[in-house]
């Protein structure tokens, strides 16, 4: 029987077992390859996304647990019309490899829906979960304070 | 040596060949032209293996693998400098595998020198020995050489192609070409009429290419200045495509499992419960491991998780005590190599204080962001395999075998690398797809291995030892006698590579310890090879990742034995041997204020090493926080002679350190019962956001010859934190991992 899920504000209709993680229907049966596959254990951010707002480890989600709608990294900006905290990212030249960017962007997005000018000690509470093995993290703090200044003013 | 002078100006010249369509110039083979890879269509003119322009646009060809050190975007801009287009106005793809983007400078890299003290004629020397890389069509991302390989040929092929284009308008104006310009892609007429290179394309299709000499760096709009890196869009907003992103119609996917005992046959298995699980399509037996092909990469992982497999022995010792008793019964070996070997080591001079010290250091995983992955396509007669690699000729070869295909038949899409550190030069991720696919010809399938499968079946950096013996008087380093003894993963590579063994002086385990630039009367440095079957690999730094910590640590409890400060024990040693490791020292010791003293609870500690052509020096700063120690801060220096993008240079000095202080700090491959222990990133952890010191990076530009970056930040990173909390806590680090040690923030 399928599942309904909508992801980036449209429905799809899942016919996939109701054991398989949110991230493998993104990935393999949406095409939504944005969100990455880093670990399978929660241990490194590189698949977050957001259900209702919230940035959750969609390695970690059951189809059949899906609460909420989903926003992937494909659904908060594009190439074109980037959202703040995208732009931000690319004003502060943050990727190397790139990999785990998409997550560490989403959680970045959750933070700072929540908590609008967050603190360097927020900033690592939010972000440790999100590994990163180019070492990024000094240009992720920088750009999180610049896109939180944006969004004040605007 | 005319021969080298010989082969040394064919590889220089700017050379031209024919093709459908258009022309292909630029510089080739030793006396013949590479087959030009681009293959362009009629009206489009390949103006050499890193041009094309057509119609649409003009397109640059980056054949480095992008994995996040900037290559895509520094390369372009090489030739920009000189072809006089914009950036943001010209495409930028990676090359295809082709013979005609070997890496010159890596085979230069493995020359008997020190490096630092190269004189012009080994220089060239090792130039003409880059010419043995064309042969052997190495086309290798790694040895932090994209640049030192890319930087003139790079820009005469931009240089050629403007003067040609110039040269097509010229004639169609019926004017001198030197009164034309060019800018943004346009060749300028006197008037100010433009012409554009696309307009031109179809006749210089026609031309002989011009040879032109390069622009004095004093005009550089591109080169020595930051640039936006032209992969950041794409990565920032989930759109730039990983070898785990490939989609195909009708694309399965597949997940595998080879023996955790690495290199052990494989018995037998029983794929009953799997085959009946859901979206199983095939059950593939790779001979050494199992594969299942599914609709969905979980449903795969999930069945080949559920095949019962009877798995052979390790034929390695079972256990990590038991490997490093073999490595170190290599020290009672005769040497592999003594490659340095100055004055008397043998003789301690009389009156002269003896330190004797034993180090450890453990096997290592590269653990990428993106775990190993590749998409093949086979259908009988060709081959298409997608993936992000650091040597696609090599692994166009290596799939073709395994197709039973002439490499002709094999084309090898290189995407975006989630992280590469060495690992993506290996050619087994890209082996295994290609079985699996040809299970199902017709059909494409992507096979991902998880996170644990990549954890335990990769080449590892070796583990290894070593034995310190040093003499100092009146506060000077006198003597130092070192021997270092690991698996030898040059040896293991070459005989995974070509089938044929390995052989020679091995410089890749000595180095970071006989070639570091300090002045020591009696200094010897002796490389002893552990004859072991543990897969071994290159990782970031490769050999200097193990002696930078040996030689740095020794360094530093000689400079405490003499009773000087650790920094200016340094300083004075580099000082006379080599002025760009000094000015290192000198740049840290101001950055970070270094007095030599530190207040209770923060402790310091300073490293050099000089790799990959770049000396770097490094400050780190821990601080006891209620028992918890915490790095705080840390300050790099480093000359690697002309820095073409200042910001990506940083960006590398830093990632460099924080992958070395990541393994310092936690990583540690074990064995028990013949399979590597780790699984997964909580037992195999890195540095995060909350653990990452904050940082300054200088770059300095004195050095004569250029030198690497994406790999010379790594070496002194380990050394500079063990030295650090020595001075914290007066206990001296000799093995790795720290944690074990020192109780580290997690």
């Amino acid at each position: 029987m399928a599942t309904s899920v909508t992801i980036n504000g449209k429905t799809h209709q899942v016919d996939l077992p109701d054991d398989v993680p949110l991230l493998w229907v993104l990935r393999d049966e949406i095409g939504l390859t944005g969100t990455k596959f880093g670990c399978g254990v929660a241990a490194c951010g590189a698949c977050t996304v957001h259900i209702d707002g919230e940035a959750v480890r969609s390695c970690q989600v059951p189809l059949s647990d899906v609460w909420g709608e989903v926003t992937t990294i494909e659904g908060i900006g594009s190439p074109e019309a980037m959202s703040t905290v995208q732009q931000a990212w690319v004003d502060h030249q943050v990727a190397q490899c790139g990999y785990c960017q998409s997550g560490q962007i989403m959680q970045a997005a959750a933070l700072l829906a929540e908590n609008p000018a967050p603190t360097d000690a927020e900033i690592d509470e939010a972000m440790q979960g999100n590994l990163c093995r180019c070492g990024t993290y000094p240009r992720i703090r920088a750009a999180i304070h610049d896109a939180a200044a944006k969004m004040k003013e605007a | 040596m005319a021969s080298i002078g010989k082969i040394l100006r064919r590889t220089f010249l700017i050379g031209s060949a024919a093709i459908v369509g258009g022309v292909a110039f630029g510089v080739y083979y030793v006396n013949r032209p590479a087959k030009n890879p681009l293959k362009p269509g009629d009206g489009e003119a390949a103006l050499n293996p890193f041009i094309l322009i057509d119609q649409n646009g003009v397109t640059l060809f980056a054949p480095r693998a992008e994995m996040g050190q900037g290559v895509k975007t520094t390369w372009a801009a090489l030739i920009a400098e000189e072809l006089d287009v914009d950036l943001d106005q010209v495409t930028v793809l990676h090359g295809p595998a082709a013979a005609a983007y070997y890496n010159s400078a890596l085979i230069g890299e493995s020359l008997p020198n020190k490096g630092y003290d190269v004189s012009d004629f080994q220089h060239n020397l090792g130039e003409a020995l880059g010419v043995i890389g064309k042969v052997l069509s190495l086309q290798v991302t790694g040895g932090s050489t994209s640049m030192k390989d890319g930087f003139e040929r790079m820009r005469a092929a931009g240089a050629s192609a403007r003067e040609t284009l110039k040269q097509a308008a010229a004639e169609r104006l019926g004017v001198d070409r030197g009164q034309l310009k060019t800018a943004s892609g346009h060749v300028i007429a006197p008037d100010g009429t433009k012409i554009a290179y696309t307009e031109l394309a179809a006749v210089v299709a026609r031309m002989e290419p011009i040879e032109a000499p390069l622009r004095d760096p004093s005009e550089w709009r591109y080169l020595g200045r930051t640039l936006p890196r032209l992969d950041m869009v794409e990565k920032a907003t989930g759109t730039a495509q990983f070898g785990v992103d490939v989609r195909l119609p009708g694309m399965k996917f597949a997940s595998v499992r080879m023996n955790p005992r690495l290199g052990g046959q494989m018995n037998g298995f029983d794929d009953s419960a799997a085959r009946a699980m859901p979206g199983v399509e095939k059950i593939v037996d790779l001979g050494n491991g199992v594969a299942v092909i599914a609709t969905n990469t979980w449903l795969a992982n999930k069945a080949v998780e559920a095949i019962e497999v009877d798995w052979g022995e390790a034929p390695y010792p079972p256990e990590t005590d038991a490997i490093f008793a073999e490595i170190a019964k290599a020290f009672d070996t005769d040497p592999n190599s003594t490659m340095r070997d100055d004055g008397d080591a043998s003789t301690v001079p009389e009156g002269a204080t003896v330190i004797e010290a034993e180090y450890t250091v453990p096997y290592l995983a590269h653990a990428t962001m993106e775990p190993m992955n590749a998409t093949a396509l086979f259908t009988g007669d060709a081959l298409e395999l997608w993936c992000g690699n650091q040597a696609p000729t090599l692994i166009q070869f290596r799939v073709a075998n395994t197709a039973g295909l002439d490499t002709e038949a094999v084309q090898i899409h290189t995407t975006y690398l989630g992280g590469g550190f060495g690992r993506r030069g290996e050619l087994d991720f890209g082996e295994i797809a290609t079985k699996v696919a040809m299970a199902v010809p017709g059909t494409p399938v992507q096979t991902i291995w998880s996170r644990e499968e990549d954890m335990r079946h990769d080449y590892y950096r070796p583990g290894a030892m070593a034995r310190m013996r040093g003499a100092v008087q009146d506060g000077k380093a006198v003597l130092i006698d070192g021997a270092v003894a690991a698996q030898s993963c040059t040896q293991q590579a070459v005989e995974r590579y070509t089938g044929m063994p390995g052989a020679g002086p091995d410089k890749v385990l000595v180095e970071g310890f006989f070639n570091q630039p300090y002045a020591v009367p009696n200094y010897r440095m002796s490389g002893h090879i552990a004859d072991l079957k543990i897969p071994v690999g290159f990782w970031r730094s490769v050999g200097n990742s193990h002696n930078g910590f040996f030689h740095e640590t020794f360094i530093d409890e000689m400079a405490h034995a003499a009773g000087r400060d650790p920094l200016e024990f340094r300083l004075e040693l580099a000082r006379d041997e080599h002025a760009p490791s000094a000015g290192c020292l000198e740049a840290v010791r101001d950055m970070s204020g270094w007095t030599g003293k530190t207040p209770d609870g923060v402790g310091r500690g300073v490293a050099l090493t000089y790799s990959f052509g770049t000396p770097v020096a490094q400050v780190i700063e821990v601080v006891d926080e209620d028992g918890t120690i915490r790095i705080s801060k840390a300050w790099i220096a480093c000359d690697m002679g002309l820095a073409l993008d200042p910001e990506n240079v940083k960006a590398q000095m830093f990632g460099g350190m924080m992958y070395g202080l990541s393994a310092a700090c936690y990583g540690e491959i074990t064995f028990a019962d013949g399979e590597v222990e780790q699984m997964n990133f909580p037992d195999y952890d890195a540095l995060r956001m909350h653990t990452a010191p904050q940082v300054e990076v200088q770059v300095l530009e004195t050095n004569r010859f250029m030198g690497g970056a994406g790999e010379p930040g790594t070496p002194p990173s380990m050394p500079a934190l063990g030295n650090a909390l020595f001075d914290l806590t007066g206990k001296r680090a000799r093995t790795l991992p720290l944690n074990k040690s020192f109780n580290l923030l997690v």
